[in-house]
């Protein structure tokens, strides 16, 4: 897949002398969903406001479609929409204005058949007279989605687009992002939702203090980086962790009720000398330690993140 | 050029300003006309004629000068600073517009809505006292050039300023005593010598006589300066709009 965005050297450093970008480099492929994911404060929101030209680059370029974000800036904003973090809207203005002027803005010609749809694909069709200030919090994110979809954008970016938002939401706006991908429009979102990235993304990025530290499939990520936890509740308790066992690694917890095996999602995983399932159940078997109940988990993005960003 | 942005941008503000009618529209004029109407009809009948012109007509055009002045001043720096206190400005920082186009919808529409306020408080006025404008084309221009020149300094008050108060400082703390001052009420030779020397350093004076001369065709200063005086005004604020954008001067870090 052709690139849509291409980062190169990006740095920032502001004008209180916070480096808030340290030389990142990225690509973004067109049709895609990018999770770019950090913890708070981590860069995400300043690499989003350069490449939409909030922020001024201290070093290194952005290109959009192949268009300089500074020399060449008519080009690259027309083709990108910007969602914010905060719920900024005109307070006094209908729905349908606003959203008619944020197309203008743009660039387009007045088309309220397509206004009118956009409007419709939020749900907002009922308020699309009501004065913004009137709408409650979800409704203002699902105004600002529009408004950044009024002029028909091929790149799309979501700041944290779940925050403060209820589930019910989350789901629309999760079914929505994929409609858009469908539709071929590229979309890049920040969140420090891991639940977000995980259900959406096809690749995801962990930048922290500045840098990128990952950026990967987010399939190949959970492959590599992901564990399955296998946890045994014993019908009796154990004192100890039987010899036999010893190779598997087990632990013990609940007072000696629940032992806890700790493996690689794929045969040949990370560590290189797992044993399946069926080796621990066999052992067990023949220990004749008997058991009530038995799961597994595999590790969320969540999981992998937070070691991630320990890590760095 | 982005002429979808500029209209999208004036369409905006003209909107914003139907909306506010009353405050935008209602009540410039209203207290306009009560200084009309104490000074001029009033107070203006028992005083003599000005350079041949009745007192109640003399002080129409700086009437006007007040409320364009003030006006185009505090609308247009409400205007960019609104969305710069809400954060709306996010969308026009990010769109593909040049800061030639935002200047263009914002400023154009700001001058539209005192050029009208202009000739609403006219009309109003010639209800009172008869009014005759000698020159009309150059009544026009001053008006159009005075509303321009003044929405563009309003627009750099809103950009600069980083607090309502602030919105608020130049227009009360200057260009309110200076348009008083500058021969609204009075021909400058009623004032003694010295202050009628220390008078002709305020600008507003320039843009009052002018705009007075294509009334009356009579002037205290000579047109020519008042033009030349109005025209540097005008490309001193432009120079300024184009540093700020530029810079990015409070507008991006």
């Amino acid at each position: 897949m052709p690139n849509v965005i291409t980062v190169s050297g990006l740095s920032k450093t502001y004008a209180t002398g916070h480096t808030a970008l340290n030389n990142v480099s990225l690509d973004i492929r067109r049709g895609e969903i990018f999770a770019l994911l950090g913890p708070n404060g981590a860069g995400k929101t300043t690499l989003i406001s350069i490449v939409c030209g909030l922020v001024k680059p201290t070093a290194g370029t952005v290109t959009v479609s192949g268009f300089d974000i500074v020399s060449q800036y008519r080009e690259t904003r027309s083709r990108i929409g910007l969602v914010p973090q905060e719920l900024t809207a005109e307070a006094f203005e209908s729905v349908f204005a606003t959203v008619s002027f944020s197309r203008g803005l743009f660039g387009k010609k007045p088309d309220p058949a397509y206004v009118e749809k956009v409007i419709r694909s939020l749900s907002l069709w009922e308020k699309r007279d009501s004065r913004i200030m009137t709408l409650s919090g979800g409704m203002k994110r699902r105004v600002l989605i529009a408004k950044a979809l009024a002029h028909e954008p091929e790149v799309l970016f979501l700041d944290e687009p779940s925050a403060g938002v209820d589930v019910e939401l989350r789901r629309d706006m999760w079914r929505l992002v994929r409609e858009l991908r469908d539709s071929g429009v590229t979309i890049i979102l920040t969140t420090h939702y891991l639940e977000e990235a995980e259900e959406m993304a096809d690749r995801v990025g962990v930048i922290n203090r500045g840098e990128l530290i990952l950026v990967e499939e987010k399939a190949a990520l959970m492959k590599t980086l992901g564990k399955k936890k296998l946890s045994v509740e014993l019908s009796a308790p154990l004192a100890t962790i039987p010899a036999r066992l010893a190779p598997f690694n087990l632990t013990l917890s609940d007072g000696g009720g629940c032992l806890t095996y700790t493996y690689a999602t794929t045969p040949d995983g990370a560590e290189g000398r797992d044993h399946g399932i069926a080796d621990v159940l066999e052992a067990l078997a023949a220990e004749g330690i008997a058991f009530r109940d038995l799961h597994t988990q595999q590790s969320s993005l969540e999981d992998i993140f937070v070691s991630l960003v320990r890590r760095s | 050029m982005n002429l979808q942005a500029i209209r999208a941008i004036y369409t905006y503000e003209m909107n914003r300003t139907r909306r506010t009618i009353g405050q935008s529209i209602v009540s410039p004029v209203l207290s306009t006309s009560l200084y009309f109407v104490v000074f001029g009809s009033a107070i203006g009948s028992r005083m003599s004629e000005v350079g041949g012109v009745p007192y109640g007509a003399f002080i129409v055009p700086g009437l006007m000068m007040l409320t364009l002045l003030t006006q185009s001043i505090s609308n247009a720096a409400f205007a960019i600073y609104f969305p710069r206190f809400t954060g709306t400005i996010y969308e026009l920082l990010s769109a593909p517009v040049s800061p030639f186009e935002i200047v263009a919808g914002y400023v154009g529409a700001a001058a539209t809505k005192s050029v009208l306020l202009g000739l609403i408080i006219l009309a109003t006025a010639a209800l009172f006292v008869p009014m005759e404008v000698r020159h009309p084309f150059w009544m026009l221009t001053f008006l159009v050039l005075t509303a321009v020149t003044f929405s563009l300094f309003g627009f750099i008050i809103g950009i600069w300023a980083d607090g309502f108060e602030r919105l608020q400082l130049i227009p009360m703390l200057v260009i309110t005593p200076l348009t008083f001052l500058g021969g609204t009420f009075y021909s400058l030779e009623m004032l003694p010598p010295v202050w009628r020397t220390i008078t002709l350093f305020n600008p507003v004076v320039y843009l009052v006589a002018g705009f007075r001369w294509s009334f009356f065709g009579t002037s205290d200063v000579r047109v020519e300066v008042s033009a030349a005086m109005t025209l540097a005004f005008l490309i001193a604020c432009l120079l300024i709009v184009r540093w700020m954008f530029r810079t990015g001067y409070r507008l991006k870090s």
